[in-house]
């Protein structure tokens, strides 16, 4: 089959791989309809995300039709039309019995890789480098699907493609953002980032009762996409100090909870941004977490910090003293993917949200290493790219 | 069940005597640095004339230097509860000061007889140097040196079903093979007997017979190998049942002791891994294999050493 590889930084090449098979009962595999690239896998492609090898298969959001199923797979058939979680979650050891599937104890067969990193470790993840599995990934026409009876959803013939494929990660993982901000009536919610999962995370607070919402971002077409779609006021943080302006709108007060949905690439104007480019240039830290220390400062006393932004190891400057003593709340995870589809599904099934507002290119998926790097120039005001293997 | 609240002792349990023994080696030598480190640092000149060596501010400023080496890997050693990477610094630190020395004999301006003597000294301390920085190394990992140079190792995992169940599948010697990544297989040759076949670096067959010592259902299984198999084997497995209802709390004791025992045919090299990450993995792999009915893989655990996420050929 044909698959779309990652072989070193900001080089990628589709390629011919064997076909999957099944290796386990409990996998089925799946010929992919639809797939995506996230803003995530931009973290490989610019060689931040550590572990991966040469011929890894990326790609963690796709969907598509049951061609085959293992033994143990009761609640799946041929024929199918499913979305894939993105988290490979066994669903029976203690962290998913308590809905955390993202932190599986079972899924991660690289585990120690993991302890060195992070002390215990988390979930497999798909197509997202060997310390989370080496899982292949979703960029590909066919996927082996591990622990298919508890992760994969059907969905009915009468939506398209595009309308369910973000159920795989980006549409739950912005929601799960919302949701950690515990939203009040009358609050105002602060999302730094309008890309897909800030843009989704926006929607998202509407949805759970925010009064208002404020984007942040640099591009104009985005921050004009976080108005116009979400009904979100903006500020252009190359225009207007962040801090500033969030004090001055919610009368000095700040927002009642901020969303991180930047993570580890930050970029930031003046000495702060070249500091930390710098720092993480020479290894000194994995991050730049200008979005986060930002968020930390303007959330109110005793307000929440929701992180959906990924990082992957150490960063520098956290204000800590901010934290503590100003009473927040810091709140974050991978989405725990498996817990949201079918609350999703649902309002996707009454109108409520219609996610395939962000795509703003389809495209084959032979011409995945041009999308990657058009995406990460964003070139062509590229927010979102679906791509289609048949 | 005791708490492990020292890491020291967490990790001395196997063999007590022989890593107190190693660590008040570790602790003499650190505080032996920080000794020769505070005298380099504040009272060069009277170091350089014990040494034999010309009172020049050079001199002087690279004993100063050397001091605040000494002092960095004393601290180090103090504060480690198994400093092996501090005592390998400190051997590196010897070889400079040999070399300082060696220069320092070629040199008429100092009194070679006390330069010979400091040489000899340093040699002394580096010896001691090289023989902690083994036996810590050794004993890394969570695996232990035993007094017959054999490797002892305790590992522990959390299993969500009950201890009954758990107990019940590791009491089949013949399940081990599914969970235990190097053994081929277990075969059932009596009541309590049992043969063993695991495949060595090179791929050489090693195998033995092992004999029940120990087996109170739900509770703990022991076993060991016969007198007179190629490889000294021994082991235990409790099983107790985690607070809470969260199932089975599995702590696993190990003994291996390689053919003929010799010092250098340590387990790592034999099989080509460190014995306590392996007893580590193969509990991972019960515990998904208890939990979840199958082992999980991914396009790249599948192999031997690394390949990349996709489908094999």
């Amino acid at each position: 089959m044909r698959a779309n590889c990652w072989i070193g930084k900001h080089d990628m090449r589709v390629q011919n791989v064997p076909d999957p098979k099944i290796l386990n009962d409990r996998d089925a595999i799946v010929r992919i309809t639809s797939t995506a690239i996230c803003g995530s896998d931009l973290h490989l492609y610019n060689g931040f995300i550590p572990t991966m090898e040469s011929g890894d298969i990326v790609g963690h959001e796709f969907m598509g039709e049951v061609i085959e199923t293992g033994r143990g797979v009761q609640n799946l058939q041929k024929g199918d039309r499913v979305v894939v979680p993105f988290p490979i979650a066994c669903g029976s050891c203690f962290s998913c019995q308590h809905g955390l599937f993202s932190v599986c104890e079972n899924s991660n067969p690289n585990a120690w890789m993991a302890e060195k990193m992070w002390g215990h470790s988390p979930a497999g993840l798909f197509g997202y480098s060997h310390l989370l599995g080496g899982y292949a990934g979703g960029h590909a026409e066919y996927a082996r699907v591990p622990f298919a009876d508890v992760g994969p959803i059907k969905v009915p013939e009468e939506l398209t493609d595009e309308q369910v494929l973000f159920l795989s990660d980006i549409f739950p993982t912005g929601y799960m953002g919302a949701e950690m901000c515990d939203i009040q009536p009358g609050d105002t919610i602060a999302v730094w980032g309008c890309g897909p999962v800030g843009l989704l995370a926006m929607k998202s607070a509407f949805l759970l009762g925010a009064e208002r919402v404020i984007a942040i971002d640099r591009f104009p077409e985005r921050l004009a996409m976080a108005r116009e779609k979400t009904g979100a006021e903006t500020i252009n943080y190359e225009e207007l100090s962040v801090h500033d302006a969030l004090k001055e709108t919610t009368g000095g007060r700040g927002p009642d909870a901020c969303i991180d949905a930047v993570g580890m690439e930050a970029h930031a104007p003046g000495a702060i941004g070249a500091y930390d480019r710098a720092k993480q240039a020479m290894m000194l830290e994995t991050g730049r977490p200008v979005a986060l220390r930002q968020a930390i400062m303007a959330c109110r006393n005793g307000g929440t910090v929701s992180v959906i932004g990924v990082y992957g190891g150490f960063i520098d400057k956290f204000p800590m003293g901010s934290v503590m003593n100003r009473s927040l709340k810091i709140r974050t995870g991978q989405c725990h993917v498996q817990r949201y589809m079918r609350p999703l599904l649902d309002r996707i099934q009454r109108g409520e949200i219609d996610p395939s507002f962000i795509i703003t290119h389809r495209m084959r998926l032979e011409d995945a290493p041009e999308g990657f790097a058009m995406f990460l120039k964003k070139q062509d005001d590229c927010i979102k790219i679906v791509l289609k293997p048949h | 069940m005791e708490l492990q609240t020292n890491r020291r002792h967490a990790e001395s349990r196997p063999d007590e005597s022989q890593h107190s023994q190693e660590e008040q080696l570790a602790n003499g030598l650190g505080w032996f640095s920080i000794g020769l480190g505070l005298a380099e640092v504040a009272a060069p000149r009277a170091v350089a004339r014990l040494a034999g060596l010309e009172n020049k501010g050079r001199t002087r400023t690279t004993l100063r230097f050397y001091g605040f080496r000494e002092l960095a890997a004393g601290i180090g050693i103090l504060s480690q509860p198994r400093p092996a990477g501090w005592m390998w610094g400190r051997v590196a630190g010897d070889l400079m000061d040999l070399a300082s020395l060696g220069s320092a004999l070629s040199s008429d301006d100092n009194n070679r007889a006390k330069v010979a003597a400091a040489t000899a000294a340093v040699v002394a301390v580096m010896a001691l140097d090289v023989r902690c920085g083994q036996q810590l190394s050794n004993g890394r990992d969570g695996g232990g040196m035993t007094k017959n140079s054999g490797t002892s190792v305790t590992k522990t995992v959390v299993i969500g079903r009950p201890p009954e169940e758990v107990h019940r599948f590791w009491r089949d010697f013949s399940n081990l093979p599914s969970f235990m990544k190097y053994l081929d297989s277990v075969q059932i040759t009596g009541e309590g007997r049992s043969h063993w076949k695991t495949r060595a670096l090179g791929g050489k067959t090693v195998e033995w017979d092992a004999e029940l010592v120990e087996d109170e259902a739900p509770t703990r299984i022991a076993w060991r190998s016969l007198d007179g198999s190629e490889i000294h084997h021994s082991g235990s497995v409790r099983f107790e049942r985690a607070p809470g209802g969260r199932g089975t709390l599995v702590r696993v004791e190990m003994q291996y002791v390689p053919p003929g025992g010799a010092v250098g045919a340590s387990l790592a090299k034999l099989f080509g891994f460190a014995p306590g990450q392996q007893v580590a993995e193969d509990l991972r792999r019960l515990k998904q294999f208890m939990e979840t009915g199958e082992v999980a893989k991914s396009d790249a655990s599948i192999h031997r050493g690394m390949h990349a996420a996709r489908p094999a050929e």
